[in-house]
């Protein structure tokens, strides 16, 4: 093993962690405010990718139709409350934002033809069909049960997740798919040739990154969200609706999720399934930040996406085992360093 | 006498309805991997078996199609239950190895004769009590490591370097690949796995690199098997590469575009069926598939993989006259019947090849199942 060698898994890994980061990060922001260990965050890396790559062959994606059954039965729900509560005017607000918004991107996507427009706008659309996706599935699945155990709310993460596997399959078929790269550029840098998409990957990461970070500190919204995940109670008495920092939270999971699809996708195949096993490294990289700090969380991330590259190399049959068994020490130095607390 | 009419009525009515409990249709249960890993595999499948006869031999043929989401429990219990509830005559499926293996002792049990849809020669090898059951369709990887070994020597082809799936599948592949390949002088360099839903193989391929071999094998299924190649071409590997036939399917070319171009692979003939020379006996029946497949499904639906089950089908067609003259369907003698009929299988042709069974060999093919094909334009070409 040479420099260049060291130095092409190097890239590779801290590319591919950089994604595990951004996932890490979602998972531990959703842990936080929620105490829902996010097990579907992976499948929204696959329904971005597959999303965008639907629209690029001129498809209609299934996402769509997912997006409009889940506005459908959210706006019954809802709108039935409203009438229960005899507040009929919510009603028209109700409709237009879960079934007239979807509707209105339907028709869009059928009428503009996806595969024309330029790249930009394509992510745009691919975007606003699967972000809304994350805050959707808050309000059905996780909303009603917010006061439930962390064990039941794990439960209900593991039924969404193969859920949307099955319906990913449904979507997109068991094949995989690429989409066109953001760029052909590729610098040489010494005798190895760096590629331009590599490069973009970890650059939109760290944008991503320092862009929550500054959501978390700067804004309204990001300091209601950290003062929910601190204390759930406080928070409420101080007028933060916890349903809000639900969906908030969701919405950024669910944005953080595609969006590394949308980046990783010209890099690899991306499959109905890839999700959950992307996920699942960013959520090695969750626990060794102990689910609560995102700075550890990231650099845990990284330091997966390395395990990986230099395990992948030097003993490619034992990787995977080689990425999870790493988590063992981690739990193991953990619980000897934290005193265990019972759960509220 | 009037009660006694009615009582003679109930007997006729109840004979009657014995009568056509013993002309029974023929049940045939298929279990198969229609979603889960191997569903790229399970789906061609599925959609065959819309395609296949629903008499033969004057007989009406029910199929009972089960899925197993490539999983080994579920296959194992779909079984039982086509056995156990739908009292089926012969078991189809499945689609991948570990399933069927896991179902051998099950239709051995029940006495069913069993047609496996999956590759591993290890299906119906070593013969014993329980796999003089079991049939398969699909060439053994044995078979297809040999068509790639005969290249590569012709070729000139010296040092080659390995990687496949970290599964049963690339495993499979390696055992068979390096056993005939030392045997023919070639040296492995390199033998290297990846996870079917890896995203980057750049170690692997800076390893292989370094070894710099001749040439590489990739032991791989599906459109996964685009990521290795893709990889060595990025960091400019400039040998000959090889597919296994488990990627014969129209997505791969998809997904691999350009980076696959004078990529060899051992293939059924079905693949290039429209190639096929004239004289070739296959040629008819692979182009009946192919037609049959297409108009049903669109142009370019086709793949080798529900050729399989194609075969499976022909297979029956073939044994059900002889079993039938023996028993009737739905009764062990008829199960058995049927089992004895297809180990007398000869020069059949299926759309992979031509089968003749005998005790020792339960699939039955020769080199005419097998043929090296070239991608040439992002389309499969039949190296002459």
């Amino acid at each position: 093993m040479d420099l260049q060698i060291a130095l092409l898994l190097g890239q590779d890994g801290i590319t591919n962690g950089a994604i595990y980061a951004l996932l890490a990060l979602a998972l531990v922001l959703v842990f936080a405010v929620t105490r829902v260990i996010f097990i579907p965050q992976g499948e929204f890396v696959a329904f971005g990718a597959l999303t965008l790559a639907g629209l690029q062959a001129g498809r209609l994606p299934g996402t769509i139709w997912l997006l409009l059954a889940l506005g459908v039965v959210i706006s019954v729900i809802e709108a039935s409350r409203a009438v229960r509560e005899r507040q009929f005017r919510r009603i028209p607000m109700i409709l237009l934002v879960n079934c007239g918004v979807p509707l209105l991107l339907a028709g869009a996507l059928f009428a503009l033809s996806p595969a024309a427009l330029p790249l930009p706008l394509q992510v745009l659309l691919a975007l606003l069909v699967v972000v809304p996706l994350g805050p959707m599935i808050y309000r059905l699945a996780y909303q009603p049960i917010a006061e439930a155990s962390v064990l039941a709310l794990l439960i209900v993460s593991v039924a969404v997740h193969v859920t949307l596997i099955g319906l990913g399959l449904l979507f997109f078929g068991a094949e995989g798919s690429r989409t066109k790269s953001f760029t052909d550029v590729s610098f040489a840098v010494g005798d190895t040739l760096l590629q331009g998409q590599t490069v973009l990957v970890v650059v939109a990461s760290l944008v991503l990154i320092v862009a929550l970070y500054f959501f978390f500190e700067r804004t309204i919204y990001g300091k209601a969200l950290r003062a929910t995940a601190m204390n759930r109670t406080g928070a409420r008495l101080m007028g933060i609706s916890g349903s809000l920092a639900g969906m908030l939270s969701f919405t950024l999971a669910a944005a953080i999720g595609a969006f590394s699809g949308i980046l990783i996708s010209p890099i690899t195949t991306i499959y109905y399934d890839s999700g959950f096993l992307i996920g699942l490294k960013g959520f090695v990289g969750a626990i060794i930040g102990g689910l609560a700090s995102y700075p550890v969380a990231a650099a845990g991330a990284i330091l997966v996406g390395l395990l990986e590259a230099f395990s992948s190399f030097w003993a490619s049959a034992f990787k995977e085992v080689i990425v999870f068994t790493s988590i063992i020490p981690v739990l193991v130095w953990r619980s000897l360093k934290t005193r265990h607390v019972e759960e509220e | 006498m009037k009660i006694n009419n009615s009582l003679v009525g109930l007997l006729a009515l109840a004979v009657t309805g014995f009568a056509s409990t013993a002309t029974a249709d023929i049940n045939v249960g298929v279990t198969l991997s229609a979603t889960g890993p191997a569903a790229s595999l399970g789906i061609p499948e599925k959609n065959t078996f819309a395609l296949m006869p629903t008499t033969i031999a004057g007989q009406k043929i029910n199929y009972i199609l089960l899925d197993d989401a490539s999983d080994t429990t579920t296959a194992v219990k779909n079984t039982r239950k086509l056995i156990a509830e739908d009292k089926v005559d012969v078991i189809i499926g499945s689609t991948i190895t570990p399933n069927s293996l896991a179902m051998i002792d099950v239709v051995a049990e029940a006495g069913t004769p069993m047609i496996a849809m999956a590759a591993s020669a290890r299906i119906i090898d070593p013969m014993d009590g329980k796999r003089a059951w079991v049939y398969k369709t699909p060439q053994n990887d044995a078979q297809m490591a040999t068509a790639i070994v005969e290249h590569m020597n012709n070729t000139n082809i010296k040092t080659v370097a390995y990687i496949g799936f970290a599964d049963a599948y690339g495993e499979g592949w390696w055992n068979e690949f390096a056993k005939i390949a030392e045997a023919r002088n070639i040296k492995i360099v390199g033998n290297e796995r990846f996870n079917r839903s890896d995203t980057s193989v750049t170690g692997q391929a800076l390893k292989i690199l370094a070894a710099k071999p001749d040439a590489v094998l990739i032991g791989a299924a599906g459109t996964p098997a685009a990521l290795p190649q893709k990889s060595l071409k990025e960091k400019g590997y400039k040998g000959v590469m090889y597919q296994t036939h488990g990627v014969a399917n129209a997505d791969f070319l998809r997904i691999c575009g350009k980076d696959c171009e004078g990529t060899f692979l051992p293939a059924g003939p079905v693949l290039v069926a429209v190639q096929l020379p004239d004289s070739n006996p296959v040629k008819d029946v692979a182009l009946d598939y192919v037609n049959k497949y297409e108009g049903a499904y669109g142009k370019g639906s086709v793949s080798t993989f529900g050729a399989h089950a194609w075969d499976a089908g022909k297979l029956l067609a073939n044994a059900i006259p002889a079993a039938l003259k023996e028993a009737q369907p739905g009764t062990p003698e008829f199960r058995k019947a049927l089992r004895d009929s297809l180990e007398a299988t000869t020069n059949l042709t299926g759309a992979h090849g031509v089968f003749n069974m005998s005790a020792q060999d339960h699939l039955g093919f020769d080199q005419r199942s097998r043929v090296m094909v070239e991608i040439v334009d992002g389309n499969w070409l039949l190296v002459k």
